[in-house]
């Protein structure tokens, strides 16, 4: 039996009383891949902000369940205690800030959620160091300032080296190719399908098809105008690669 | 507007509106002259403190030029009119004349600084800091002297210092800012009543951090202190100065100054936390902190450094400042000021260059969060003396909410066509999009406004001393958990 892990249902959301989201459902299990395609402004990038409660958008109606719990009614870092995990498409910066002292923050608030001992900065050190190795990452990385100044492949690594961390349940990876070649698409995906955390459920959410090189959905949903027009599977592409996105308008 | 965005906003605003820990008030009698200033106040004090001809002079100098000098209105401050016979100029706790060990001070008084962090007494002392403990008007006692001593440092109150080192005191008292710099600065030469006075003798490393306290406690009592540092050639000393009053619904007057003086590749270190009650969060009580601080590098190749934490007083004008007269001597002010609610801070310094080949640098951070007015004002002067001198000069703003203001009013006169000056400025504002990422990473909205305000003000707290960085990082996070505009 397969476990259900996000259970949308009948989404409306609105951000300044502009509808964005409309009857949005969608279901995602244990172990699934699913990507959600549409055009710029269908509300793709809103959903996701949804699910990780960015303070801006308003739920005006409908359901989520994520891991049988009412996500709407957790706070954002809740969510992400609870293992919720959204990549960004273009991760912030803060000057002032180590990797380093964000990384172990972030490590140690969400083991105090779990009622867990929180760790030393000396055994966080030798945490860190192990997923950097895997992740052929410089160890230097760490003593820079959060993401200031990195490249876009290094922003996007550095997302991954969080997701390690934090063995996330649910990864939403938000236009992942945002500010990458084509070279460094092709690393960060296969780094993201050799380390996604054990059980986990991925939801890719793009306006563009490379990705999907790559990373291999079981399903692939079509998002116009707020809400899903098509699920499907690889077909779909071929569908979009000849006709784009006019046809399922 | 949302709902998770206005509860947001509440949250924030109860965060931020944390009590004001350090107001209490010690139960205690005192010895006062009364409200009201005139000449017969003034040669009181002095005489009361047994003081010698030339410091009467002083002060009755000081007290006619202050009589003709009119309160200085150019700041961006709205202050209300103060009453100067309205406050007292000499408040001491009653005790036997003068006290030889700790078991003689007012055990109440002990207790006021134990619970303010400082521990007078010798087992429990900080280990490398010696303090001044000053309470209302009067040094109440300096640890650490007599090793101190041992080095040749000398480290006391002004009080002991005028007695016991009057050359001194003579020599440079009122060299940096004189009697009649500004309205405060006469007011304070006029009645200064205590305050710290350290020497470090050539060539001498100061072997501990020294440490002035200032603890108002007195109602009407307005506190006038005087600091005096003094580095001899090839000396260097570190220097640390906290403050904390009660909460009283009345405005209670600071006006201290502190001179410094380096010579001949001497260096000092200053370092302020200043968390003086800021009044209420409708803008009721608070301190009026107006102070002149000056340092004179007097000789080549010396150092002054201000680092100042400003998080307290209803209103802060104050203007760390350096003279640099010496060939190739450095001036540094880094400086953080966080005003809430209806705090008012008017600071910055002043750097001028007389000497040749000198160099200053300004890293100023100001938080402005509540109803608050915060702004910076610095003077850049390079004479034509002054050949080849630099500055660089660097002002960021942070504004939380969208009801405070920040502003930057940098001046600068270059009268040397071989000086270099930068300046960088820049206002910015905690966005959501920041919160929204630390938040998602698990990092509670609290916690990610003391992250991001400490990054901000890394530049400043790396020049603390270690000690002193990690209470100032506590204190702003206390003070301003959380916030978004």
């Amino acid at each position: 039996m397969e476990n259900i892990v996000l259970k949308v249902e009948n989404l409306e959301a609105s951000i300044d009383n502009k509808s964005i989201i409309k009857k949005f459902n969608l279901e995602v299990k244990e172990n699934e891949i699913h990507v959600i395609m549409g055009p710029n402004g269908s509300g793709k990038s809103t959903f996701s902000k949804i699910l990780a409660g960015h303070p801006s958008y308003s739920v005006e109606n409908g359901n989520i369940l994520f891991l049988n719990k009412n996500l709407l009614e957790m706070l954002p870092e809740e969510r992400s205690h609870e293992g919720l995990f959204l990549a960004f498409q273009y991760p912030i910066e803060i000057g002032g800030v180590t990797n380093y002292d964000f990384l172990r923050l972030a490590f140690n608030e969400k083991q105090k959620y779990l009622k867990n001992p929180e760790v030393t900065p000396l055994e966080f050190m030798t945490l860190t160091q192990s997923v950097l190795k895997e992740l052929k990452m410089n160890p230097e990385f760490l003593n820079r300032d959060l993401n200031q100044g990195f490249s876009g492949g290094e922003k996007k690594r550095n997302e991954i080296l969080q997701m390690l961390l934090l063995q996330p349940k649910l990864v939403i990876l938000d236009e992942l190719d945002s500010g990458l070649d084509i070279d460094a698409i092709k690393v960060i995906c296969e780094n993201i399908i050799k380390n996604l955390p054990l059980n986990s459920s991925l939801i890719i959410i793009t306006h563009y098809p490379r990705i999907l090189n790559y990373l291999k959905p079981d399903y692939i949903h079509v998002m116009i105008d707020g809400k899903i027009v098509k699920t499907g599977n690889l077909e779909i592409i071929d569908i979009l690669e000849s006709e784009g996105y006019e046809k399922f308008i | 507007m949302n709902d998770t965005k206005q509860q947001q906003n509440l949250e924030i605003r109860q965060v931020i509106s944390q009590p004001y820990k350090y107001g209490f008030q010690t139960e205690i009698e005192s010895e006062t002259f009364g409200a009201g200033i005139n000449e017969e106040i003034v040669r009181k004090i002095s005489n009361k403190k047994n003081e010698p001809e030339f410091l009467l002079d002083f002060r009755l100098k000081a007290y006619k030029k202050w009589k003709t000098l009119r309160f200085p209105n150019w700041a961006n401050l709205e202050v209300n009119p103060i009453d100067y016979n309205s406050i007292t100029y000499y408040s001491v706790p009653k005790q036997k004349k003068k006290v030889n060990s700790l078991d003689e001070i007012d055990p109440e008084i002990l207790r006021t600084f134990e619970k303010l962090g400082i521990s007078l007494n010798e087992q429990k002392q900080l280990a490398n800091v010696a303090v001044d403990a000053v309470f209302d008007s009067v040094s109440i006692a300096t640890t650490y002297k007599e090793k101190l001593a041992k080095f040749g440092v000398i480290f006391c109150s002004i009080s002991d210092a005028i007695q016991s080192y009057p050359k001194l005191v003579e020599k440079f008292l009122g060299s940096v800012v004189s009697s009649g710099d500004n309205f405060y600065a006469s007011l304070n030469s006029a009645v200064f009543s205590d305050g710290s006075f350290c020497y470090i003798p050539q060539n001498t490393i100061c072997p501990l951090e020294l440490s002035t306290y200032f603890r108002i406690n007195d109602k009407d009592a307005g506190q006038f202190e005087r600091t005096l540092i003094i580095a001899e050639k090839n000396s260097s000393v570190n220097y640390l100065e906290g403050c904390t009053a009660p909460q009283f619904s009345e405005n209670q007057l600071h006006a201290a100054i502190v001179e410094l003086i380096t010579f001949d590749n001497a260096n000092i270190k200053y370092s302020t936390v200043q968390n003086w009650y800021s009044g209420n969060e409708v803008g009721i009580g608070g301190i009026y902190n107006f102070v002149t601080k000056r340092g004179l590098c007097i000789g080549k190749n010396s150092n002054i450094s201000w680092t100042q934490v400003e998080t307290g007083s209803s209103i802060t004008w104050k203007y760390p400042s350096c003279i640099l007269l010496g060939e190739n001597s450095y001036g540094e002010f880094y400086s953080v000021a966080l005003t809430n609610n209806f705090q008012q801070a008017d600071t910055g310094t002043k750097m001028i260059h007389l000497g040749k080949k000198t160099k200053s640098k300004i890293i100023s951070k100001g938080i402005s969060c509540g109803n608050s007015k915060n702004s910076y004002r610095g003077l850049v002067k390079i004479s034509s003396n002054a050949a080849y001198s630099r500055n660089f000069s660097q002002c960021d703003s942070f504004l939380i909410g969208a009801t405070s203001t920040a502003s930057t009013y940098p001046y600068l006169e270059i009268a040397s066509s071989t000086a270099i000056v930068e300046h960088e400025a820049k206002i910015s504002k905690i966005s959501e999009e920041q919160l929204f990422y630390l938040m998602q990473r698990g990092i509670s909205i609290e916690q990610s406004i003391s992250l991001l305000i400490s990054g901000f003000c890394k530049d400043v707290f790396t020049m603390l001393p270690m000690e002193f960085a990690a209470e100032a990082d506590k204190l702003l996070s206390l003070k301003l958990e959380g916030t978004v505009g």
